[in-house]
């Protein structure tokens, strides 16, 4: 850890892209979301990426190794929907399920990140365990006609993602991310959760929070300016607050002009490759994302850079080699890192 | 790990800032002014509040709390502490209903009660940075540690109250000595930010006659400096309205010592405190007779200053401040009337407001450019900041349109008299163009501008070229905007500014609509004309144009898109170049794999074609995705998830309950017709084409995009069986339209009425989706009935989760439209369910859906992207068709010339 905060003093840290975008390529069928324990199972499971930790390790195994080879410092491990809320979905939210997947997503993630350390020991690279928002949401109702109800509680998100926390960090994690928060609540439920995890295990571990503007009226889903979002989770010690997904770099530029200048932390983007196109898919270019992302690095706005949505990892040797031309954003007054 | 250790035991923002947030920040420095707590959303302080909670009555008791941010609170206190109640379940209920009131949610939260579990319930409900109100060390140090630790984890800031195991502090010295205590303990213990902490020093009624409490206000005072010089970070807050207890039943009185003692309160250091903000007088408009009253029992500068008060008191009974009333804006000025009617968008007065007007003013004409159009430049003003939405603007445009009405008879009266003309910022003429019935976003466009006072000509739709171009020069118009929906008519608009060239015209060209973009206009029509020919995004954006084409910005304007344009052009010529495709037959050689030998294609229930006359409309209203809708007005965000938004959620509710109304009343009075006919033919592929069995053929394009491993070059034809698999597959088509809108939306725009205009043919269009969708569903489960056992909801309908596709000619899959005749020929459309197409191929009426069918599971949607001259030349030649006509349809698609 004291080596992040030594790396990120001397140069703009790399984390990874898009690990759906990369799926993608493969043309998955059910089959490949199965292993012999699922073979049985009654609903379909394709689409579930984050099995595929051990369904098919070797695809995300290569994922890992490609955003490390193209100049990723962290890779995040396959968990976004990693907790018994999102899974519920597919039928899998019990304790032994999510424990599998995040527990063997950070362990394969792990091994690809030791290998690389091992080839190249001058340059460690590391895993964070990536949480994502769930798919519900606890400060907005789903429900039009009653605006006071929820669909899930605080407490349901807390002990949902302390379950997270517990088998990413067990797997081998060296960073917890909770990422594209869309409501600053769920965000809380989840900081609470590693604050409790990590206080039982007598352990600190590095925290990354990541939000979400929405669109252009710069709030989150939830309705909060980027101010306000920084402010509701600044309470715990953060290595580092950013941004992420939702908008490509240029639209996200003044939302992370605004965290660049009031935040204690190190600040991080990982913006999507542009805005979709009318059929849903990023056509932005590795060099389009590239001169995006070197203005950012030009006004010192980042410590962290990577990418979301659409992002490849032609993208992110794109974005690795920008970032090595500039010193990272000055973290002298980061009270709370260093 | 253990090297983090070091990292995390830093102390959190050292700068002793106040941060909190609702949706928005509250930033409290030592520079900052005194910040209002407020107090009347608490069920102990407040009768009125306590009743309509116990009596449920939320919708009510939201709107004390919008009172209260509307009166400057700048944080909000909510308390719920009260025996009859549940706490706990009402606190819940109340912070879960603010968070949906954007206007209230802004402000942080203050969780008040005495209860831990009330507290924490709170905390679990509020995304931002709020306060707890209060913890203490009443109990001992185990409950404060454990409560203090746990607002840490839910990162609140936290009141602390002066009292410990022995009591509440009343004295200057046990003040300070429990603050001391449990500031310590916070920030050593608990390793609470010092900035997060607000000390509440007991604020207690004076001049209660009891001596022991003459100098509870100084105490105060006097603590609050002492922890302000001695506890770094520390901020000071507390309950003002308790010190004027006494004085109960005299607000004029209880408004002075609340100011005073804030005055004197801030002067020793008070950062915040619980007010009711609209109660509180200005320190320095307290009659100075009044002031040195309170001030000698604030200050306890006198024995006797509680009897001269008590006596004083007497002769100032008052009622103090008033609140205005909602509807006091009918008491004002006639001019003040009409621009409330106009911002509000409210019509109920409307015609007596203009009529009072009339006869104020010596000019009809005056009332128009005297207060109606001051009333319509604040609502311009308004939209242009984004503080109004289009369903307010048009309503206001409504009150705007009624109002002159009502004037026109004596404008016109006037004018043969004298002869005098409106003035007005200028003509714009509005048409769609030629082959094109989409005037949706042209008349939203219409009735902004119009709001901007400008003078629009409304041509209509399906308009020609010719027409536009003579009625421009009849009317004198300064500015032309052509607008259109559908591909074909992009061509149309090049030919519109061909003409204008022709005729050696300068008037500024607007382009706007739904297929048009700014890339097209700046590569095809701008290349055509020598005037200004500009892109415009959205009726928001038509203003801004308008009076900068119509004013002094007029050559920098031009010159500015003029630059913009030619960059685009060059960008456009060099991404060209740059797109990577492949040659048709090495496209057709990738085309989808589909194994046929393991397919068996089901053979519909019913062959042929089936009509439906006259389709249930509350069935059909089942299956609407509203979320189009919004976009039509502007008003982006997902349905239902719109209505949770902050900015435009209100509005759009609005908009959705009054789309409702008018469903409803459209279904009573049956004035819709929705009709549809489907189609069911036994057809194969072969090669490109998909061929009926009674001969018809559809072509079909291919992509030519070069695509990565293991991507197909795909075409419609791929879904269908190839000839060669002897298998015998099925191609579907249909056609659906709700009749009746076109005509209501005239007899509104009759009536001023743009707003139910626009109203009811987006309604239309709406039901036509949901007519198209609902057929889809019925010919899955049933008139072919491959997917007989399908089950879905409508959420699961509009992401498209079913099996098989239904795409229309003219759109991404298969862009040509030149297909929709032969489609409806095969379904007798025109005569089965009287749906006809426009030489545009448009569908008249506007409100209609058509295409095809597919039933194989890999059937996907997809877009076609740019075809080279080799499929060009090969389609030609299947379609048997001129190849300079089938490259004007196709121009979109062009990937070469």
């Amino acid at each position: 850890m004291s080596k992040l905060l030594e790396i990120a003093e001397e140069r703009v840290l790399v984390l990874d892209g898009a690990m759906g975008t990369m799926i993608q390529r493969h043309k998955l069928t059910e089959e490949d979301f199965r292993n012999d324990e699922l073979k049985d199972h009654p609903s379909p499971l394709k689409g579930n990426n984050d099995l595929l930790s051990f369904t098919r390790p070797d695809i995300i195994k290569e994922i890992h190794a490609l955003y490390f080879e193209a100049g990723a410092d962290i890779v995040e491990t396959n968990t976004f929907s990693g907790t018994t809320i999102a899974q519920a979905d597919y039928g899998l939210d019990t304790e032994y399920w999510v424990y599998k997947i995040n527990y063997e997503s950070a362990k394969i993630a792990r091994e690809v990140a030791d290998e690389f350390t091992a080839k190249e020991p001058n340059k460690p690279r590391f895993v964070a365990g990536s949480i994502g928002p769930t798919n519900r949401t606890a400060s907005l109702s789903p429900d039009v006609n009653d605006p006071g109800y929820r669909a899930v509680t605080f407490d349901q998100l807390k002990d949902a993602y302390r379950l997270q926390v517990r088998a990413l960090l067990e797997g081998g994690s060296d960073i917890l991310l909770v990422e594209t928060v869309f409501d600053t609540l769920n965000a809380k439920a989840a900081l609470m959760a590693i604050d409790e995890e990590c206080a039982d295990r007598g352990v600190k571990v590095p925290i990354m929070v990541s939000g979400t503007i929405t669109d252009a009226s710069g709030r989150t889903l939830s309705g909060q300016t980027t101010e306000a979002f920084l402010i509701s989770i600044s309470h715990m010690p953060l290595l580092s607050v950013g941004l992420n997904c939702a908008l490509g770099a240029s639209q996200l530029r003044p939302y992370l002009q605004t965290l660049s200048e009031k935040a204690n932390f190190l600040v991080s983007a990982h913006p999507n490759a542009g805005l979709p196109n009318e059929f849903g898919e990023y056509d932005q270019t590795p060099s389009e994302m590239g001169d995006q992302v070197e203005e950012y690095l030009q006004s010192s706005y980042v410590n962290i850079l990577g990418g979301c949505c659409g992002t490849t990892p032609e993208h992110i040797k794109e974005i690795a080699a920008r970032a090595a031309k500039y010193k990272p954003r000055k973290i002298d007054n980061v009270h709370a890192t260093v | 790990m253990e090297v983090e250790n070091d990292l995390m035991s830093e102390k959190l923002n050292t700068d002793y800032i106040l941060r909190l947030s609702g949706l928005e920040p509250l930033v409290v420095t030592a520079e900052s002014n005194f910040v209002n707590v407020g107090e009347r959303t608490n069920v102990t302080g407040s009768a009125r509040f306590k009743r309509l909670i116990l009596e449920e009555q939320y919708d009510t008791a939201l709107e004390v709390a919008l009172d209260q941010v509307r009166s400057g609170a700048q944080i909000l206190d909510v308390n719920m502490d009260e025996g009859m109640l549940d706490g706990k379940a009402a606190m819940v209920k109340f912070l879960n209903l603010i968070a949906s009131e954007p206007e209230i949610a802004r402000i942080p939260i203050m969780i008040d009660s005495s209860k831990w579990d009330i507290i924490e319930a709170g905390l679990q409900c509020i995304q931002g940075k709020g306060v707890v109100n209060s913890i203490s060390l009443k109990e001992g140090e185990e409950p404060f540690l454990y409560q203090a630790n746990k607002v840490r984890q839910y990162g609140a800031a936290v009141v602390v109250m002066a009292f410990d195991e022995n009591g509440q502090a009343d004295t200057y010295e046990r003040r300070i000595e429990i603050c001391k205590r449990s500031y310590d303990l916070l920030v050593d213990t608990v390793g609470f930010n010092p900035a997060d902490i607000i000390f509440d020093p007991n604020i207690f009624p004076v001049a209660t006659g009891i001596s022991e409490h003459d100098n509870y206000a100084v105490d105060f005072f006097k603590a609050t400096k002492w922890i302000k010089e001695n506890l770094p970070g520390a901020k000071v807050s507390g309950g003002v309205s308790n010190v004027s207890f006494s004085f109960r039943g005299n607000n004029a009185v209880r408004e002075a010592m609340h100011s005073a003692f804030l005055y004197h309160g801030i002067q020793s250091g008070m950062d915040m405190g619980i007010v009711n903000a609209g109660m509180i007088e200005v320190y320095d408009e307290i009659p100075k007779d009044l002031l040195e009253h309170v001030e000698d029992v604030l200050l306890n500068r006198r024995s006797d200053a509680t009897e001269r008060l008590l006596a004083f008191a007497e002769k100032v009974k008052g009622s103090g401040k008033v609140k205005v009333e909602d509807n006091e804006w009918r008491k004002t000025t006639v001019e003040e009337r009409l621009k409330h009617a106009l911002v509000k968008g409210i019509v109920d007065y409307i015609e007596e407001d203009t009529e009072e007007a009339r006869q104020k003013y010596d000019r009809p004409l005056h009332v128009i450019e005297g207060p109606l159009m001051d009333g319509m430049n604040v609502v311009g003003d308004l939209f242009g900041a984004g503080k109004m939405f289009l369903p307010q603007v048009v309503k206001s445009a409504r009150v705007m349109k009624k109002s002159v009405a009502y004037l026109i008879p004596y404008l016109e009266e006037e004018k043969r008299l004298s002869g005098a003309e409106m003035s007005s910022k200028g003509k714009i003429l509005l048409a769609t163009v030629k082959g094109d019935v989409h005037d949706i976003g042209k008349n939203i466009v219409g009735v902004v501008l119009a709001c901007n006072n400008y003078d629009i000509v409304d041509l209509g739709v399906m308009v020609p070229a010719e027409k536009i171009l003579d009625e421009a020069a009849k009317v004198g118009a300064d500015i032309i905007g052509l607008s259109g929906l559908i591909t074909p008519s992009l061509d149309e608009m090049v030919h519109v500014a061909e003409e204008m060239e022709r005729r050696k015209l300068s008037t500024p060209l607007l382009i706007g609509g739904a297929t048009t973009s700014r890339v097209h206009t700046a590569v095809k029509i701008a290349p055509k004309y020598s005037g200004p020919a500009i892109h415009v995004l959205d009726a928001s954006k038509s203003v801004g144009v308008a009076s900068d084409l119509l004013g002094t910005k007029k050559d920098a304007l031009v010159a500015n898109v003029k630059g913009e344009y030619d960059q685009l052009r060059e960008d456009h010529e060099n991404r060209r170049s740059e797109k990577a495709h492949v040659s048709f037959k090495a496209a057709c050689n990738n085309r989808t794999k589909i194994d046929w030998s393991a397919f068996e294609p089901t053979t519909p229930n019913h062959v042929g074609i089936k009509v439906f006359d006259d389709v249930d409309l509350e069935e059909i209203r089942k299956y609407i995705d509203w979320t189009p809708f919004f976009n039509t007005w502007m008003l982006k965000g997902k349905f239902p998830n719109i209505f949770e938004n902050p900015t435009v959620g209100k509005e759009a509710k609005k908009l959705y309950d009054d789309a409702n109304v008018m469903i409803d009343q459209l279904i009573a009075d049956k004035k819709l017709v929705a009709k549809a006919v489907v189609g069911l033919w036994p057809a194969v592929a072969e090669g490109e084409d998909v061929v009926l069995e009674n001969g018809t053929k559809f072509h079909f394009l291919r992509q030519q995009g070069k695509k990565g491993s293991n991507l197909p070059n795909m075409s419609l034809a791929d879904f269908i069986a190839p000839k060669e698999t002897g298998k015998q597959d099925h191609l579907g088509g249909f056609a659906v339209s709700i009749f009746g809108a076109h005509e209501l939306a005239k007899a509104y725009e009759e009536d001023h009425d743009d707003y139910n205009s626009i109203l009811v043919k987006a309604i239309a269009d709406r039901f036509a989706e949901a007519l198209a969708e609902m057929m889809h569903e019925k010919v899955r489960k049933e008139i072919w009935g491959y997917a007989s056992e399908e089950i879905l909801d409508n959420e699961s309908l509009i992401k498209e989760k079913y099996e098989g596709i239904r795409p229309a000619p003219g759109y991404p899959a298969c862009p040509d439209h030149t297909e929709k005749p032969i489609l409806f020929e095969l379904l007798e459309a025109e005569k089965s369910i009287g749906v006809e197409l426009t030489e545009s191929m448009a569908m008249y009426p506007a409100s209609s859906v058509s295409g095809f069918y597919f039933s194989h599971p890999e059937s996907k949607y997809f877009g076609l992207g740019k075809v080279y001259e080799d499929q060009i030349d090969d389609y030609t030649k299947r379609k048997s068709m001129d190849k300079e006509m089938i490259e004007r349809w196709l121009a979109p698609n062009l990937g070469y010339k």
